[in-house]
């Protein structure tokens, strides 16, 4: 298999570059590269001319049905191991809102879910990886050998080496349906109430009505969910418990010209969303297909946004600055920048680890499409969000200027030391790491 | 459960196949030249589909042990898919004399070899099924590529032959012609895309033609009229065109 041209582009559709793809055993002669998997990442964490794309390894390499610990090759996809292993009464210990993403890619972002608060990071439940470093030697890193090394690769952005095999510890469950819990709040003080009453529920979401006016400012659906056993799950469900997702999918079919999303629409379909729910709270059982990944259901879905792309704009505030997020949402209603879906959730306490994202905190997560008056309006977030003690997620980002990464990320510089150290050439640069001043 | 086997294990064709067939519970053997390749292939499919899988070495270019290879097999299988095929980066050239006997070796003689050995096997049986992955290439020849068209010829036609042979000792031969394929070979060449179909579609309209009892499978429609109006254009105009 030869290197060949393509054009690439993540999952925000912008940047889009031609780049050079290897594959398999084929690896540029020298770097720059970056390993590449689904291109989930929104913006440029996956982009440079050169690419090693990890898709085309993707085997199973083990299961131990005892322990649920799956050994697999970086290029697999979390979609994969649900279709396998859910029959067989396994499941994630953590998943991202898309099923869509690489085992490689989600070490590499060191990805949360829903049930970050109990149960942490994707990397809290790897037990080792393999990584190829710039000397092209494979080492198996995990907390026992070449620890450092673990460490900086856990949300390290691709950029120590290749991830080429990893093994993660999978977690039993009874049925594939999810109690869910919803709860209507009026406004951010009862949703920030509400939320941090129901910290017992394994998966805590809220989605959240940016451009609410006034009082109602911060309304949202809270949605709680748990695992289902099997005795509590309906009779009509009870002879297929364990049933996979379906694989069908209807495509979003073309890119919506860019008038079509604007502060009117955005806000009918707030608006809707919020009112389709009953007030108060209502239980039921859902699939764990619509509750994980409800936008998985259209592919393409970011067509929406239209060809000029769009970003996601991801941050995280301490548990005290709620005093910062209030400021934040005004902010966003006054530039009548809300987004479809503006989703909050409360991390729960998580040890610093040089660039993983995810520390204790409100984490607050909105899409924008991209417009010549974006990266204004972004600045003003971005110096509101360092005031208050935050930060932003670089797997969302696109265009955050490396001022505020070292401001707000207290082991930045160190990750830059380190990976200086032991890859002199800096090897492993994306264009993300380039434009945040992450080589020495 | 049935044991099928499948010859050129490595290729994304090979693999689509192997993927369905261990999905609806078949028993799999992987041949292949670098089978030691072919372990993680293995595990993954064992894993994924909870059935067994095996791995042989077979060379297409070693005809003198084709024999050998079907008699180490722990039985003769119900099916055999033939998935093995040489393009190389000189398909049409006559500067590259190696190459062009390669083409010729693994695509037509390696092939014919080794469905020998196994339709022998079949006839005493007196049951099995055969599908061959052949080329719309083998159709006309063309400057581009006429030494691996010629070989698929050369294969398309013992395919035909070996049908009707079949057809009278109990087995049945299926001859499949995919047209443009997107697999990591092509990937990054600008092919048209209703021309053109993945792994997964070959894989499908291979099995469920060799199932159905097909003779010859065009895995889009649209080619079987595009070949018919390419065979018709008179060779006083053909030869004269950058084809």
């Amino acid at each position: 298999m030869s290197p060949f041209k393509q054009s690439i582009r993540n999952w925000g559709n912008f940047p889009v570059t031609e780049s050079l793809v290897y594959q398999g055993k084929e690896r540029p002669s020298s770097g720059p590269y970056i390993a590449r998997g689904m291109g989930r990442c929104y913006g440029d964490s996956a982009s440079q001319g050169q690419i090693w794309s990890s898709r085309a390894n993707r085997c199973m390499l083990d299961f131990d049905s005892n322990t649920g610990v799956l050994t697999a090759e970086a290029g697999l996809s979390l979609d994969e191991i649900l279709q396998t292993f859910v029959p067989r009464g396994w499941f994630l210990p953590v998943t991202p809102g898309t099923k869509f993403v690489s085992l490689g890619g989600a070490f590499a972002s060191d990805i949360h879910g829903k049930n970050h608060h109990g149960n942490g990071c994707f990397s809290d439940h790897v037990h080792w990886i393999e990584l190829e470093n710039a000397k092209g030697e494979v080492l198996r890193c995990s907390r026992k050998e070449h620890r450092e090394l673990f460490e900086l690769s856990a949300g390290g952005m691709g950029l120590t080496g290749l991830i080429l095999r990893l093994a993660l510890k999978l977690q039993p469950i009874e049925t594939a349906y999810i109690k869910q819990r919803s709860i209507r709040c009026r406004n951010l003080q009862e949703t920030i109430e509400k939320i941090q009453a129901n910290q017992d529920w394994t998966h805590s979401v809220a989605w959240i009505d940016c451009l609410a006016p006034g009082k109602a400012m911060g309304r949202s659906i809270l949605l709680l969910g748990e695992h289902a056993k099997t005795q509590e799950l309906p009779q009509k469900w009870q002879n297929k418990a364990l049933s996979p997702h379906s694989t069908k999918q209807k495509n979003f079919p073309f890119f919506l010209p860019g008038f079509a999303l604007n502060s009117f629409s955005v806000k009918a379909f707030n608006f809707l969303y919020y009112h389709k729910h009953p007030s108060g709270q209502k239980e039921q059982f859902v699939h764990y297909d619509p509750f994980f990944y409800p936008l998985d259901a259209i592919g393409h879905w970011n067509r929406i946004y239209g060809k000029r792309g769009f970003t996601q704009y991801q941050f995280v505030l301490p548990p005290d600055q709620v005093e910062g997020l209030i400021k934040i949402i005004e902010t966003i209603r006054a530039h009548g920048m809300g987004s479809f879906l503006t989703v909050l959730k409360l991390f729960g306490p998580q040890k610093e680890n040089y660039l993983r994202f995810p520390k204790e905190g409100f984490t607050l997560a909105m899409d924008f499409p991209l417009s010549p008056k974006l990266e204004g309006f972004l600045s003003q977030l971005d110096a509101l969000v360092l005031k208050h003690g935050g930060r932003v997620y670089l797997t969302k980002d696109l265009r955050m200027p490396p001022e505020m990464l070292f401001a707000s990320y207290p082991q930045a510089d160190l990750f830059r030391q380190k990976i200086k150290e032991r890859d002199p050439k800096a090897t492993f640069q994306s264009l993300q790491s380039q434009r945040l001043d992450l080589h020495l | 459960m049935k044991h099928c086997l499948i010859l050129g294990a490595h290729s994304d064709v090979a693999l689509a196949i192997a993927h369905q067939l261990a999905k609806e519970g078949h028993s799999l053997w992987l041949a292949a030249r670098r089978f030691q390749d072919l372990e993680p292939i293995q595990k993954d499919l064992e894993i994924r589909y909870q059935v067994p899988v095996k791995c042989f070495a077979f060379d297409a270019e070693k005809p003198e042990s084709h024999q050998a290879f079907v008699d180490a097999l722990p039985e003769c299988p119900e099916e055999v898919y033939l998935v093995f095929g040489y393009l190389g980066p000189h398909p049409g050239s006559l500067e590259h004399p190696t190459d062009a006997r390669r083409i010729v070796q693994v695509n037509y003689a390696g092939a014919v070899s080794v469905l020998n050995a196994l339709a022998s096997a079949m006839q005493k049986r007196g049951k099995g099924s055969i599908a061959g992955i052949s080329s719309v290439a083998g159709e006309r020849g063309r400057m581009s590529n006429f030494l691996y068209g010629s070989a698929k010829a050369g294969l398309s036609a013992y395919l035909d032959g070996l049908r009707n042979y079949g057809y009278h000792h109990g087995f049945h031969v299926c001859t499949v012609k995919p047209g443009f394929i997107r697999t990591a070979m092509t990937a990054g060449m600008d092919l048209p895309k209703p021309l053109t179909a993945s792994p997964e579609q070959v894989a499908k309209a291979t099995i469920s033609g060799l199932r159905k009892k097909k003779g010859r499978v065009y895995v889009l429609p649209v080619w079987r009229w595009i070949m018919c109006l390419i065979r018709n254009i008179p060779d006083g105009m053909f030869r004269k065109k950058q084809l």
